[in-house]
């Protein structure tokens, strides 16, 4: 058996005879389009073509599909080919690739590129709006979800908001510790290293007192959860959705928001001051660490400067944050996952939207916050 | 093409699966002729798609041997024996972020170097060749049907050619008309390419009108094997019961 395939071409006159030959299989794809191609001026010169397929010995939908679009190019000016000598257990393949391909779908009709930019500018804006009314409606059914457990205190879910409360609370201290205690280390050590030229390095505990309680401490704190936890519960709420999950539950006269959203949003509310409070006491406690071997300030002083440093109103201002933060991480998080739609592409991508919308929003609200603080003179 | 034509296109000898201290296919055998269609029937959970898992290599066997077109083989991603079967998973198992025409395109374009005019030629007579339209290609996963999904699916694995084709529950969740007409499919692309089909299946009508031999799995072993005829006349407890049970009855009437 030949394991190279050939087509060979005998002119008659005005005629033409094909000859394929060997295994016209998709292995030899790169020859078969050679060859094909090699052929194709003759068969556009000669007035009839006879395609001989006795030397084939092995056939494929793609060897098959190569045959048909020689003889189908002969035909298509009036000079239809002849097929000769096919192998019966050839046949069947040759007749069912002869109804292939006839009909060429209508070609979509292509648009002019600064349309099509103009197109996605117009839906991205109003993509935006649509995104308001997403969150104004989330909001709207907490709200109602929450009034309902006033009224009805046992229809709280309360196994889901403890479970939900290790999860993103309990689970999330060590990663916030460590991180926030590093933030206090290296807002200190700056302190020390450029205050120490004016010799004021005494007032590096106030700026990391102030700025870890009013500022970064729930920051930080706050974009962490959104990364861990907000995209977690896209994703959750997301393959629930895919699953027809969500929709089990509203046939069985479940409302979501009620079973799944209400503790999910309500653990994190109640969560993310904690977190808040947690993380600036490590930050504070890593600012100490480093004021002690870098800074040559003992723990004694450096608690007294912080006495005098920060009030109470810091903490107050940080503090007052966490719920509305964690409020907004929350309902963006579950409405991008109620926006899933089937496929595992659209789950990575609301993930994605996800975090980067509830970072986005908290930064947002940390300086709404700023200006309604200054102004009300906190 | 070159190699001796084996008379088996699958051969499974003393096969033992397990999962931790359960042992899922005990000292399993079986062969498939080549060009036959196998329908390999069993409880659920019983093994079937664990025993179609461990032939195309995804999971791994304690002991025994598998041999496809006579020759042995070892593990999963191994690509040289990729291109001797194709696949249709039970949920299809299309990628969902290429469209219909670069899922069935993807096989030829990671095996093969052809243009790309060839390429989607090709796709195009695949897509047609299972009973859907060329407009269909544009289309993505999410946006098909049950039996769309299917069809794709068996354009995909059927894109390379391969002489062996491996159907886990084709007919599971299409609707009477639709299971037909996969069947009959099935059988036409059988005889036009001609393929081993090994399908995994309860659809007791697919056993009856498609298949050439039926295979039983039951206690990790093949209890019976054979013409659907034979099997019905089988003393087994177990492929009694499955044969014989009311829902079986109703269909009796048409396979005698």
């Amino acid at each position: 058996m030949n394991s190279e395939p050939l087509l060979l071409a005998t002119p008659s006159g005005d005629k033409l005879e094909l000859r394929p030959e060997g295994p016209w299989i998709a292995a030899n794809v790169a020859t078969l389009e050679t060859l094909s191609r090699s052929v194709g001026m003759d068969v556009d010169r000669s007035r009839a073509v006879t395609l001989d397929m006795s030397g084939i010995s092995a056939l494929d939908t793609l060897g098959a599909w190569m045959l048909e679009k020689l003889s189908r190019k002969a035909a298509s000016s009036g000079r239809p080919a002849e097929i000769i000598g096919v192998a019966d257990h050839f046949s069947g393949l040759l007749e069912e690739v002869r109804q292939v391909n006839r009909h060429t779908p209508a070609p979509t009709a292509a648009t002019n590129p600064i349309l099509l930019r103009l197109n996605d500018l117009g839906k991205a804006t109003t993509g935006a709006r649509e995104d308001i009314a997403i969150f104004l409606q989330m909001l709207g059914a907490l709200f109602m979800a929450v009034l309902g457990v006033v009224r009805r205190p046992r229809s709280l879910r309360l196994t889901s908001l403890v479970y939900q409360l290790n999860r993103i609370g309990f689970q999330a201290i060590p990663i916030v510790v460590l991180i926030t205690f590093l933030i206090g280390a290296i807002i200190a050590q700056q302190g020390f290293f450029h205050f120490r030229r004016f010799g004021a390095e005494s007032y590096t505990v106030d700026m990391v007192g102030i700025l870890v309680l009013r500022e970064l401490g729930v920051l930080i704190v706050a974009i962490m959860v959104a990364g861990r936890s907000g995209s977690a519960y896209t994703a959750e709420l997301g393959s629930m959705k895919m699953r027809e999950e969500i929709d089990a539950l509203s046939t069985m006269g479940l409302d979501p928001v009620d079973v799944l959203i209400l503790p999910r949003v309500a653990a994190l509310v109640i969560a993310l001051p904690i977190l808040a409070f947690i993380g600036s006491i490590a930050a504070l406690y890593g600012g100490g660490l480093v004021a002690q071997f870098y800074g040559d300030m003992g723990p004694a002083i450096y608690i007294a400067r912080l006495h005098e440093a920060i009030s109470v109103t810091h903490f107050e201002v940080g503090i007052l944050k966490a719920p509305f933060m964690a409020l907004v991480i929350g309902i963006v998080a579950c409405s991008e996952g109620l926006r899933v739609k089937g496929s595992a592409e659209s789950l990575g991508r609301q993930t994605t939207t996800s975090v980067v919308k509830s970072i986005f929003l908290v930064i947002v609200l940390d300086g709404l916050f700023a200006i309604f603080f200054a102004s009300i003179g906190m | 093409m070159s190699q001796p034509q084996a008379e088996f296109a699958i051969r499974v000898r003393d096969l033992m699966v397990g999962f931790g201290r359960q042992t899922v296919l005990d000292h399993l055998s079986l062969d498939v002729r080549r060009g036959e269609i196998l329908g390999l029937v069993g409880a659920s959970g019983g093994g079937k798609s664990v025993l179609m898992r461990t032939i195309i290599g995804l999971i791994p066997r304690r002991s025994g041997s598998i041999e496809i077109m006579g020759q042995p083989i070892g593990g999963a991603h191994d690509r040289s024996t990729a291109a001797t079967w194709g696949i249709l998973f039970q949920q299809g198992a299309l990628f969902s972020s290429l469209t219909v025409r670069q899922n069935v395109q993807f096989p030829l374009r990671e095996n093969l170097t052809l243009s790309q005019e060839l390429m989607d030629e090709i796709a195009i007579a695949k897509l047609e060749m299972v009973g859907l339209r060329a407009e269909d290609g544009d289309k993505y996963p999410s946006e098909l049907s049950g039996g769309m999904t299917k069809r794709v699916a068996l354009a995909r694995a059927l894109a390379l050619d391969p002489p062996i084709l491996f159907l886990d529950e084709p007919t599971s969740g299409l609707d009477p008309i639709a299971a037909g007409d996969f069947d009959a499919l099935i059988r036409t692309l059988q005889k036009t390419l001609g393929l081993t089909v090994f399908m995994v299946t309860h659809d007791l009508a697919s056993l009856t009108t498609v298949c050439d031999r039926v295979a039983a799995l039951a206690d990790g072993k093949i209890v019976a094997i054979g013409p659907m005829r034979q099997l019905l006349q089988s003393e087994h407890p177990w492929v009694r019961a499955y044969f014989h049970g009311k829902r079986s009855q109703m269909l009796q009437p048409q396979m005698r």
